[in-house]
């Protein structure tokens, strides 16, 4: 059966590698020092999905993704793979949200999109690694939610069968469609892009990315259409403007420090056998080893 | 109503030791509010066999449902039970652990009932809180505090407006005593069917496979961890020679894990294992900031380091300026001398 597949996908600074200057002398963050990359379980995600249009001729999988203009990057990162299509949600109104607001916009967005037999993103982003956005996106929608996903073994009469970790183990699960997966770091690697889809897609922008003084490029947005990506506000999605942003998030942010741990007094040893020998005598004689 | 709520996770008919830590905290929690800390657990034949691995850790009233189809856990049907359950009970905080169930569970809660959920949480307490737009003034808030941003920073989170408050802790970071104040310890067993629709159990759970921990990191009371210092998976494997003699077990941190030293299950810090143990070895860590948050707790901290400077040294209580291929065998050989 063929499918309609959206991804979710998220522009995330990389916190993984965090240099000196990504902390301000404040304690804030500084966005700007730290790259902007695709959140790497939506990568595990996009294979996913790109697997099953394999599998299931004449589907299609389009990415989703919610941030500033710039985040027009992630929906070109998916079409150089192999996605079909792409909507980038971008609102003033969207800013500030958290976990719940996010959801909301995307499952508004999806409702749009209209039709989805397999919403899948990666487990969580590695700027919040709170894994939230997936289920409730599913619970917004009224769908089944499978997480932690490993591998999607196959779909069959409108079932998902499912492989995901739990903890200290596996396990297998059937679902039927329409369902949302999120899926573990842990799942396959996601292909690299692929030369001629880089090509065919390299100009593809959002009309917000483009400068207001136009692009030399501007006669090929209107020869080929595909590359124009869709952008959706929140009037776009018929949403509710109450619902999403820092207005829909039931939580706030009280305060933000930076962590100082509170430094010890220690005692230097040399790695002689004296200085070792006598750290494991004091050790034992005060019982804290032994 | 007003309560403070604990979601008890269980595998078969054990509960997990996590569930039990916020019990401990929940209890804290209910006591500075006044109010009383309630349980809830799911599953299937459990009645008479979880309810004295629970009430034990102060629990006023222990809400016990038993069901076909409630374990192996899937989503819809403990949604709808604690969903159901809040519309009545009307907790003000819903803890539960950030584990693969709480992690899926948690935020399919929060949606349904349109209240904020914080996951992760390293402390919980409780404050005030003005919101300075609003110019409204909020007593007896939860504050759900959290590392983010790679555990470069900690946030304070609140939920003003919405109930209940939710919550998620990892399993370690807080840690489970049984009760010795007065408490209730009522049980009830609703109707699993008045709370949960025939449709819930749409997924089905083909295969469950869980294996028993391998080790026992989170209550080691000595723990010898290695980082990319040391050098080499043959290298790691020193750790586990000097662990043996100490009776201690083995960790890693994240670098040692991606490096494929040793077993992702070992790794400690924020997104690993939290450990308090009497001592911790740290063998080649440079001590980031996300490893820090998982050990800094730890009763004696001793750091072998060939970097005199490393961030690690500065929590250390001593500091041993060597390469572990010269320490690691020093520490084993001058144990084994100098022990019974």
């Amino acid at each position: 059966m063929s499918l309609k597949i959206v991804v979710l996908a998220k522009q995330v600074p990389d916190t993984r590698n965090v240099g000196k200057d990504a902390m301000t002398a404040e304690g804030t963050v500084n966005r700007a020092a730290l790259p902007a990359i695709f959140n790497p379980e939506d990568l595990n995600a996009l294979e996913q999905a790109l697997r099953l249009k394999e599998q299931n001729p004449g589907s299609t999988v389009g990415v989703l993704t919610m941030g500033p203009p710039r985040a027009g990057e992630i929906i070109r990162q998916g079409l150089y793979r192999g996605a079909d299509t792409g909507w980038l949600l971008t609102d003033r109104l969207f800013a500030g949200a958290d976990t719940l607001a996010t959801s909301y916009a995307l499952a508004t967005a999806i409702k749009k999109i209209g039709d989805v037999d397999i919403v899948i993103g990666g487990r969580q982003a590695i700027d919040g690694d709170t894994a939230q956005v997936g289920p409730q996106v599913a619970q917004k929608l009224g769908l089944n939610q499978v997480t932690y996903a490993e591998e999607i073994l196959k779909i069959e009469n409108g079932v998902a069968t499912i492989r995901r970790h739990i903890d200290g183990g596996v396990e297998v699960v059937e679902a039927p469609l329409p369902v949302v997966i999120t899926v573990n770091g842990s799942a396959a690697p996601c292909r690299p892009q692929n030369a001629k889809l880089v090509m065919k897609y390299k100009r593809a922008t959002c009309p917000m990315e483009r400068p207001a003084e136009g692009t030399p490029y501007d006669y090929l947005y209107e020869e080929r259409p595909y590359l124009t990506l869709n952008q959706w506000s929140v009037a776009d999605v018929d949403g509710d403007a109450n619902q999403c942003g820092l207005a829909g998030s039931p939580t706030k942010v009280k305060a933000v420090k930076n962590i100082v741990f509170q430094a010890k007094e220690s005692k230097t040893l040399s790695p002689s056998d004296a200085d070792v020998e006598s750290l494991i005598k004091e050790l034992l004689d005060e019982k804290i080893i032994g | 109503m007003n309560n403070v709520f604990v979601y008890c996770e269980i595998e078969g008919t054990t509960v997990q030791e996590v569930s039990q830590e916020l019990l401990t905290k929940g209890r804290k929690l209910a006591n500075q509010l006044g109010v009383e800390l309630h349980a809830v657990v799911a599953g299937t034949d459990i009645k008479g066999k979880v309810e004295e691995q629970i009430l034990p850790y102060g629990v006023d009233k222990l809400f016990v449902f038993d069901g076909k189809d409630l374990f192996p856990y899937t989503s819809a049907p403990h949604t709808d039970i604690l969903v159901n359950l809040f519309k009545e009970e009307e907790p003000q905080i819903c803890l539960m652990g950030a584990t693969v169930i709480g992690r899926d569970l948690g935020p399919r809660v929060s949606s349904s009932l349109t209240s904020g959920l914080t996951a992760d949480c390293t402390q919980l307490e409780i404050g005030e809180y003005d919101d300075l737009k609003t110019g409204k003034h909020f007593d007896n808030l939860l504050y759900q505090i959290r590392p983010a941003f790679g555990g470069n920073i900690v946030a304070t989170i609140v939920n003003p407006e919405h109930r209940p408050q939710m919550a998620t802790v990892r399993s370690g970071v807080m840690q489970k005593s049984v009760y010795e104040g007065e408490c209730r310890k009522e049980v009830v067993y609703p109707e699993v069917s008045k709370y949960v629709s025939a449709e819930a159990y749409v997924v089905k759970v083909l295969d469950h496979h869980v294996e028993a921990a391998k080790h026992n990191l989170k209550g080691a009371p000595i723990v010898v961890a290695g980082g990319y210092g040391m050098g080499s998976k043959e290298g790691f494997d020193m750790l586990f020679d000097l662990a043996k003699v100490l009776h201690g077990e083995v960790g890693g941190s994240r670098a040692a894990v991606d490096a494929g030293f040793c077993d992702h299950d070992r790794q400690i810090g924020q997104t690993g294992v939290t450990v308090h143990p009497k001592v911790y070895i740290a063998c080649g860590i440079s001590g980031q900031i996300q490893h820090i948050a998982g050990m800094q707790d730890s009763g004696i901290i001793i750091s072998v380091n060939s970097d005199p400077d490393a961030p690690i040294n500065k929590i250390a209580d001593y500091v041993i300026v060597g390469t572990v291929e010269e320490v690691i065998p020093k520490l084993i050989k001058y144990y084994k001398q100098n022990s019974k």
